[in-house]
């Protein structure tokens, strides 16, 4: 069964490419944004490779069930079906952004790897369980996890600030 | 997923559980249809469907025959892909959830530890066909039916997660069976009755249905997202909308009525008690239907967020402290 296994994963990293791909290079802003739903339901199904499907269920939630809806929600507002945006051609200034931004990525990546200490599959079984995650959250990385807390308050209290008087202006 | 290890036993268990469920996902579609219509008639004391069978009991079955032998129109300025694609987007996260119900003690087709995240992600997907069926539609009726859709979803998503983690609270676990068989002795309706409510208000919100059926709301939006299908991308989307109910009601089922637990319990007779309840409450979503005008908008949006969420919040935290101090 272990080739099925292998067949999932690799079925799995495709669909986060192809979804990443259709997300920079999409022409429809629509489909940019479910190029983008794609590719986080992928790194989702990547998540479950981890031993965790907490997170798994969690990022199909929070990132395709609030974040990208939240998106398509702008997106429907403002642009109908037959909108492209216009065609931009890869001239010199793209080519040293690819470069930029692919060393770059390349860089990152290399340290990552020599810098994680690797420890074998079976002695991290189970590490990531649901107890363990509100666990730590809750003792290791509290000052971290408060912190994000505060910032997500400080984005509602912001949004309530900006709308506050949208609704009178209309009826004045 | 504790492990990685798929034996050939759980496939062939996983196949046989996904062809079952996808033919009870289209059988619970032709009960609900003809149920939905007999009731509508009754209520407003007509015949409904008699023609075909005894009682018209065929009707539905006919409908579907013609329905599959329709054309599919696909409207010339419509977005040809995401417009083909939005049905079967719609349809695939409603069956998904019916894998981790539990029918009876030993008739589910997967019990995993987080059965009730499972469905409730599962199940925010569906916001998203609605979107990409209106969007692609390239029609204004569909597009004002999405965002209506998608703004009732997101105000009642809140709700009913609320008042779900409540029950989680007083369980201690996400596993389906494992809320069933917290309820052995009493039921959690009667633990949680404020979370049971808002959860049934909520859920009727969330499917869609009268009154709080804005998103197609006949008389202004001729029938919102789904307007310019035709064919089977139409019954596509019906289908997925009695699948929908079946799973919020079942979810309804497990939480607060008992599961499977009844007078006489077996092994499989379980199935039997929790189908009663299912669609017992599914009737009573058609009922409430048929009897109450659809609210409007505003108040709509009124009663999800200086309501709902206020008094959910509130039981979540009493739910907390009792728990904490017992």
């Amino acid at each position: 069964m272990s080739m099925v296994m292998d067949f999932l994963f690799f079925g799995l990293v495709v669909l986060t490419m192809a979804g990443a791909i259709l997300a920079v290079r999409g022409r429809v802003l629509m489909h940019a944004v479910l190029g983008l739903a794609v590719s986080l339901l992928g790194v989702s199904g990547l998540y479950l490779f981890l031993g965790s499907p907490f997170l798994a269920l969690m990022q199909v939630l929070i990132y395709v069930g609030a974040v990208c809806v939240v998106l398509v929600f702008g997106i429907m507002v403002g642009y109908t079906p037959n909108e492209e945006a216009e065609k931009v051609p890869m001239g010199r200034n793209a080519f040293l952004g690819l470069m930029a931004s692919g060393s770059a990525a390349f860089f990152l990546v290399v340290m990552v790897i020599s810098r994680t200490v690797w420890t074998p599959a079976v002695e991290r079984l189970n590490d990531f369980s649901i107890e363990h995650v509100g666990e730590s959250l809750m003792m290791q990385w509290c000052l971290s996890f408060e912190l994000i807390s505060v910032v997500l308050l400080i984005a509602i209290v912001g949004a309530i600030i900006l709308a506050r008087d949208g609704r009178d202006e209309v009826s004045r | 997923m504790d492990t990685m290890q798929l034996s050939f036993y759980d496939v062939l268990r996983m196949v046989i559980a996904f062809v079952l469920i996808v033919s009870l996902v289209f059988i619970n579609a032709i009960i609900m249809g003809y149920m939905e219509r007999k009731m509508a008639a009754k209520i407003q004391r007509r015949w409904g469907p008699m023609e075909v069978g005894f009682q018209g009991w065929l009707q539905l079955i006919l409908d579907g025959v013609k329905i599959i032998a329709k054309q599919l129109i696909v409207p010339k300025d419509a977005d040809r892909t995401l417009f083909r694609m939005a049905p079967l987007l719609a349809f695939t996260p409603v069956v998904l959830p019916f894998l981790v119900l539990p029918f009876s003690k030993s008739l589910f087709g997967r019990d995993i530890n987080l059965g009730l995240i499972f469905i409730i992600a599962v199940s925010s997907i569906n916001v998203l066909s609605i979107f990409v069926a209106g969007w692609a539609s390239n029609n204004k009726y569909s597009m004002f039916g999405s965002i209506r859709s998608v703004s009732q979803n997101i105000a009642y998503e809140i709700p009913i997660l609320l008042s779900l983690l409540s029950v989680v609270l007083v369980t201690h676990t996400y596993s389906m069976q494992g809320i069933v068989a917290a309820q052995g002795s009493i039921w959690f309706c009667l633990v949680q009755p404020v979370a049971c409510i808002i959860y049934l208000i909520s859920a009727t919100a969330e499917t869609n249905r009268a009154p709080f059926d804005l998103p197609e709301a006949e008389s202004e939006l001729t029938a919102g997202y789904h307007t310019e299908y035709s064919g089977f991308g139409f019954s596509l989307f019906v289908i997925a909308e009695y699948a929908n109910m079946f799973t919020v009601c079942a979810v309804a089922t497990v939480l607060f009525f008992g599961g499977w637990h009844g007078p006489f319990s077996g092994e499989y007779l379980g199935a039997l008690w929790f189908l009663l309840k299912v669609f017992l409450l599914m009737l009573i979503m058609v009922w409430v239907r048929w009897t109450y005008p659809r609210v409007r908008f505003d108040q709509l949006m009124n009663l999800a967020w200086k309501y709902l969420i206020p008094f959910s919040l509130v039981n979540l935290l009493l739910t907390a402290l009792i728990v904490k101090c017992i």
